[in-house]
């Protein structure tokens, strides 16, 4: 165990000083990405703001039906098969087929390269299960068809969140899936997320709808009340344009009322529809819709033939700002519930770090004072590795660019602490075959042999916790995780290369002296 | 060295231990823990007051003038720092916490929001059921490894001694109504790391020296291997204490739990292999043929 080769000690060298360097480029300053890499520290300690998000589904479910309603009607039509009596019940689609068709209804939805409800070879399912009961058919949504159809609305949902936060201008966020149904939002350096929360929040359904004279609309009408909340109005349901057709939005000011306003220009489709019924509804007033509140109402003076209006209500800037902004960004297919919300200012996120660099300056100062006081010059040997330890560590996580988080500074020190153990029983074993052998290499050497099986069991011991944390854990206590089992196989590494190589040259060099250790 | 006869202690320290269970459960069970937002819901707000007339007293009040259910004031570090915690949730509303601070800036003056944590119900579930998960899988690998590392008379030991740690520590949270978060449980598993480390080197020691030692009863051979890792089991656990220690009195307030739980672990750890782990191999009376028959088998 004392024997080194030349090659053995040279790699053993040049590793340890590329990943230390690691440690360094933490504080300078190089012009390479590569090598100035740093450590990404987590939220709790640069502040900012961790959001969950969840979509809700429900109205994605019932929109999907009654879309694949009209497509069944279709459908059954240009196949000359009668069906009636379609109803959206339970999430379920159910209707009823003329008695001599009934079989064939069933072929068409069960057969492998079904038009209506296709079938998923790799997941041997098809998008819709169905059940027959005389001339009844109900159809719900196979579980892989509502795998499919939570992660289309996740994709979309992800993209315009994603467009909403980077119209605001955060620095690096951070958007990720979670799941087949939430949004992970990290938000790097922000301390009060309150407009964050407002923009992801809504929907930002816009559609534009003509208030309604009389009670007998051919679409039928619903009562929508004002976003002040001040009056309720009735509303044809005919929506006359929506916001997919919304090219750009801004906030303006007009100059006639010194309002602030938002402008839009339509796309050419929608600059078409809205001169059309603008043109038809001179004298009405049109309803401007947002979530199902009505922002405002102006009557239409004159037709809007060039795409271009303003939407007008009551706005400061700052609203108008957010208005604009979310009908670029576009609607969300599914409202967003925040479900955990978790902000550090950034002072707390400084006291932090000032807080963990302090404990680990003066844990490590106790730790190295008390192994030299019980060891002396092998003393200085555990403490040469547990440094070499700590850059390697550091380095390692710059390396693999890991957040560093508060409990992550804890693993570090925890490391600190329990990485002397290996060196301990290596040590004490050693003293340990001294008492019954005179020659010291073979004492030393045995001592090593002797107390393997032990360190390499009380560190994998801690390795099996770590790597659960790692699995089970989330933010913080990953950074935890993370510290704790890299400084598992670092401290390893430090104790039988670097401490092992010092003690082999210096017992080596010292065979004859009486009393080494 | 002297030696130390530990094995003189095994029965009264096994009662004092099983006293001590026994207390730890009847807490638990009647009392319970004290769960933070992370596994109850609800919203926690650090925060700053600008000067230190501001009390708890007062800040208090004004919550609970919010209507926002349960309101718990505690001072945290500073005598201007509080962390306040209630029932109510609403992370949906965006205005939620500006209305709180509005509020209280009106009742107590300036006031500065450090940190806020907003954990809705079926997050807190969700992270619960993780967490006992967590510290379940990790007792269960425990078992597994040691299981395939030793024979089965020293696994029993161990994981006694595991259980025998993670109780007595739930234990003392309990009793002092010390909140239990999400760094708890991280705490929790490094203790069982801990502790099974500690116990696994002794009981190395033990079957080496029933290799060795024919003749000696497990009684006495227990005490040897004690002995023989003496000096590596105080070193270890001083330092690993000692930077713990560093930890609780420099590491900020939000690391405090973390590290006592920690300390906690580290000292029941330590005498759990001593007076658990040992005395279940006396009493299940192993001996040399023991091991020798598990390695005949393999």
């Amino acid at each position: 165990m004392l024997y080194f080769s030349k090659l053995r000690v040279f790699s053993v060298l040049i590793f340890t000083l590329i990943i230390s360097y690691f440690t360094i480029s933490n504080f300078t300053k190089v012009d390479d990405e590569f090598f100035s890499k740093n450590i990404k520290l987590g939220l709790d300690l640069q502040g900012g703001s961790y959001l969950l998000l969840e979509i809700d589904n429900e109205p994605v479910i019932t929109q999907r039906l009654q879309s694949k309603v009209l497509e069944f009607k279709k459908f059954f039509k240009d196949k000359d098969i009668k069906v009636r009596n379609f109803v959206i019940e339970d999430k379920s689609i159910i209707f009823d087929v003329e008695n001599s068709k009934i079989e064939d209804v069933k072929s068409l939805l069960d057969d492998d390269k079904s038009e209506i409800n296709p079938y998923f070879q790799q997941y041997k399912s098809h998008q819709f299960n169905f059940e027959n009961m005389d001339t009844s058919f109900k159809l719900e949504f196979s579980d892989y068809g509502l795998v499919l159809l939570k992660n289309s609305s996740l994709d979309q949902a992800i993209e315009i969140v994603r467009r909403r936060v980077d119209e605001v201008g955060t620095n690096e966020p951070n958007i990720l899936k979670r799941g087949n149904d939430r949004i992970l939002v990290e938000l790097p350096g922000l301390d009060d997320p309150g407009r964050i929360k407002s923009l992801l929040g809504k929907t930002a359904n816009l559609t534009f709808q003509f208030i309604s004279s009389s009670s007998e609309e051919s679409f039928g009408t619903e009562k929508l009340s004002f976003e002040d909340g001040s009056s309720e109005a009735i509303v044809s349901k005919r929506i006359v344009l929506s916001g997919d057709n919304l090219m750009d939005a801004k906030p303006t000011m007009n100059n006639q009322t010194n309002e602030t306003v938002v402008s839009f220009s339509l796309d050419r489709v929608g600059a078409k529809k809205f001169g059309k019924a603008t043109s038809n509804g001179v004298g009405k007033r049109l309803a401007i819709v947002l979530d199902g509140k009505i922002i405002s109402a102006p009557e239409v003076r004159e037709p809007i033939i060039g795409g271009n209006g303003q939407i007008s209500g009551n706005f400061t800037f700052q609203s108008a700002t957010d208005l604009a902004l979310l009908l670029r960004s576009g609607a969300l297919p599914a409202p967003l519930n925040i479900i955990e919300e978790r902000t550090v200012g950034p002072d707390l996120g400084k006291d932090s770090i000032n807080a963990g660099i302090m404990s680990l300056i003066i844990g490590f100062i106790l730790v190295v004072a008390f192994m030299f006081y019980k060891y002396r010059f092998f003393g200085l040997i555990a403490n040469l590795a547990l440094i070499s330890n700590l850059f390697l560590l550091v380095g390692i996580l710059t390396l693999f660019e890991a957040t560093l988080t508060l409990p992550g500074i804890a693993g570090i020190i925890l490391t600190v602490g329990m990485a002397v153990d290996a060196n301990v029983l290596i040590f004490e074993r050693i003293k340990e075959e001294l008492k019954n052998e005179n020659n010291s290499i073979v004492a030393f050497d045995s001592g090593y042999t002797k107390s393997r099986t032990t360190i390499l069991d009380a560190n994998i011991t801690t390795l099996i916790a770590a790597v659960i944390l790692f699995f089970m854990g989330s933010g913080p206590i990953k950074g935890f995780s993370i510290t704790l089992g890299v400084g598992i196989l670092t401290t390893l590494f430090s104790v039988y290369f670097i401490a092992r190589l010092i003690t082999a040259y210096y017992v080596i060099k010292n065979k004859h002296k009486e009393k080494l250790i | 060295m002297k030696t130390i006869y530990f094995n003189k202690f095994y029965k009264s320290f096994n009662i004092l231990s099983g006293i001590l269970i026994i207390a730890s459960l009847v807490f638990l069970v009647f009392k319970g823990l004290n769960f933070g937002v992370d596994f109850k819901g609800g919203t926690l707000i650090e925060l700053r007051t600008d000067k230190s007339s501001a009390n708890i007293t007062k800040i208090r009040d004004s919550f609970n003038q919010m209507n926002l259910g349960d309101v718990s004031v505690k001072n945290f570090g500073n005598e201007t720092d509080f962390v306040v915690k209630f029932e109510k949730q609403n992370s949906n509303d965006p205005k939620f916490i500006e209305e709180i601070k509005t509020k209280l800036s009106n009742s107590i003056g300036t006031v500065d929001f450090r940190r806020v944590e907003n954990v809705g119900p079926k997050v807190s579930a969700e992270l619960l059921r993780s967490g006992v998960i967590a510290i379940a899988l990790s007792l269960a690998a425990m078992l597994l490894y040691i299981w395939i590392r030793f024979e089965w008379q020293f696994s029993l030991g161990a994981i006694l001694a595991l259980f025998h740690d993670v109780i007595i520590t739930l234990g003392v949270f309990s009793v002092f109504s010390l909140e239990i978060n999400l760094s708890i449980v991280a705490a929790v598993l490094t203790i069982v790391g801990y502790s099974m480390n500690d116990t696994v080197v002794i009981f190395d020691r033990v079957r080496e020296n029933l290799r060795k030692y024919a003749d000696i009863k497990i009684f006495e051979l227990t005490n040897i291997s004690i002995n023989e890792t003496l000096s590596r089991t105080i070193i270890t656990s001083v330092t690993t204490l000692l930077a713990l220690l560093s930890i609780f009195i420099f590491g900020g307030e939000i690391l405090k739990g973390f590290s006592l739980a920690m300390i906690l672990g580290v000292i029941f750890g330590t005498y759990s292999s001593i007076y658990i782990a040992n005395p279940v191999l006396v009493s299940l009376k192993v001996s040399q043929r023991t091991i020798v028959k598990e390695e005949k088998n393999n």
